[in-house]
């Protein structure tokens, strides 16, 4: 990659930071050179960033059915999936995905609560509403 | 120690940390030399481990690789801290700084509020320099390698930060030179380094490390169903990129830092066939952006789904990779 083929063309997921990036000079030498984001980036991480939009949406419709606790929205907004949830809470995951039904969610003792609201970085009240 | 640290933006978060404390202690070495006399190119991919349910595909060696890799060569020797409860993590980065220490840490991307919204995933192996904290807000002074100025971190979403659990959970993981390191005898180290690269790419008896990982990376992608599972078919091949790219080092998979590298060993040691070898590796980087640059299309449905294709550009670029670390063997 030439300085001049550097990617200056914009990657909305960087939020307007710029980044540092190497590319050949004329005299053949590698040097870093600021680039304002390549559309390639941005498409890979938009990808991602979608992907837990859509889990968390679908998750909300299934909390608004009466199907699902509202953890599981909370856990797809915070970018987590059932796994990382259950080693950020130190609980297994089997009791984690029970969690996840209305009805066990519903009768979740004070400590649990606060477990889940400090993995999620949120306020235990917080925890059973929709935004 | 009092001495201002000076910040300089970086396109890899561990080897630029690094570079910054070392030129603090008196020995400035760039990213890139940084980044290949630690050996720290390579390939992996790992089916096993999975992130957000995808495998793990890894350009470089895994985190602290780097760190503790540059221990011998330089002669420097380095303090690792970690802590059971973040009380006493908070407390001790708070000495530390007092004593006029910069501080090397371990981060979790998602936590740290100054991150751009979209990049903000839960990755625990994030290195952040602490150079001090604004006396009135108590916020933290931070050197993120990859962020183009000095920022403010309140201290709450530092600690959160450093203490964030799950896969390579940081700990609170603080680390700073208690010695002054020493320039390394290039004609040894520099040599004695590459050859540890050519291994992990040639040699490795796993077959998912080195040239033979990219191998069997191709032929996952083409066993991917792209008519019945599309949607798992772009979300995989996405991962795929989303690893050559993240905090970025221009979508080379770390092939151009190689070459940097390689530049300056060249000069170092008056061998100007690294500096040949360092031109074939900027190619060979060009190429992994292309294939990034096709995958992205594909996911986007500017060009249809053809996983075939991209696994015959895989295959193409190890079979480069392979003539060229061969290649660099002999030139040893």
């Amino acid at each position: 990659m030439r300085d001049d083929e550097v990617p200056q063309e914009g990657n909305a997921t960087l939020g307007g930071q710029r980044k540092a990036v190497y590319a050949r000079a004329a005299d053949g030498r590698l040097h870093l050179v600021s680039s304002a984001g390549w559309e390639v980036e941005e498409i890979v991480t938009r990808q991602a960033v979608d992907e837990f939009q859509k889990l968390a949406e679908a998750a909300r419709q299934r909390v608004l059915a009466g199907e699902s606790s509202a953890l599981e929205f909370h856990m797809y907004r915070m970018r987590m999936d059932l796994p990382l949830l259950a080693q950020a809470t130190g609980l297994w995951q089997w009791r984690v995905r029970r969690h996840l039904r209305p009805a066990v969610f519903a009768r979740l003792s004070a400590g649990l609560r606060c477990r889940y609201a400090e993995a999620l970085g949120m306020a235990p009240e917080q925890l059973e509403r929709l935004p | 120690m009092t001495r201002e640290f000076v910040h300089r933006q970086a396109s890899h978060c561990e080897s630029g940390a690094i570079s910054g404390l070392l030129a603090h202690h008196g020995l400035p070495l760039s990213e890139a030399m940084v980044f290949g006399l630690s050996s720290a190119l390579s390939f992996a991919y790992l089916p096993i481990v999975k992130i957000n349910g995808l495998p793990l595909v890894a350009y470089r060696m895994p985190p602290r690789f780097i760190i503790k890799g540059l221990q011998k060569p330089l002669q420097l020797k380095m303090r690792f801290e970690t802590f059971r409860d973040p009380a006493s993590g908070e407390r001790r980065l708070n000495e530390l700084l007092a004593a006029g220490e910069v501080v090397g840490m371990q981060t979790s991307v998602f936590w740290l509020p100054y991150m751009p919204q979209d990049l903000r995933f839960h990755f625990n192996a994030h290195n952040v320099l602490a150079c001090g904290r604004d006396p009135q807000s108590g916020d933290y002074r931070l050197s993120d390698p990859v962020v183009e100025e000095l920022v403010n971190c309140p201290a709450p979403d530092l600690l959160r930060a450093r203490f964030a659990k799950g896969v390579l959970a940081p700990k609170g993981l603080l680390y700073y030179p208690v010695n002054r390191p020493q320039a390394p005898d290039w004609a040894r180290a520099l040599p004695a380094a590459m050859r540890k690269t050519t291994r992990i790419m040639l040699d490795s008896p796993l077959p998912v490390i080195g040239v033979g990982g990219i191998r069997w990376l191709a032929r996952a992608i083409e066993r991917l169903d792209a008519d019945r599972q599309a949607e798992h078919a772009r979300m995989f091949v996405g991962q795929v990129v989303r690893m050559q790219e993240e905090i970025g080092t221009g979508g080379a998979g770390f092939r151009f830092i190689y070459a940097a590298f390689l530049q300056e060993s060249a000069d170092l040691l008056g061998k100007p066939v690294f500096g040949e070898l360092a031109e074939r590796l900027i190619d060979i980087g060009d190429e992994w952006r292309e294939f990034a640059l096709a995958t992205a299309r594909m996911i986007r449905g500017r060009d249809p789904l053809r996983p075939a294709l991209l696994a015959a550009r895989l295959r193409a670029l190890a079979d480069r990779e392979t003539k060229f670390f061969r290649d660099l063997r002999q030139a040893l």
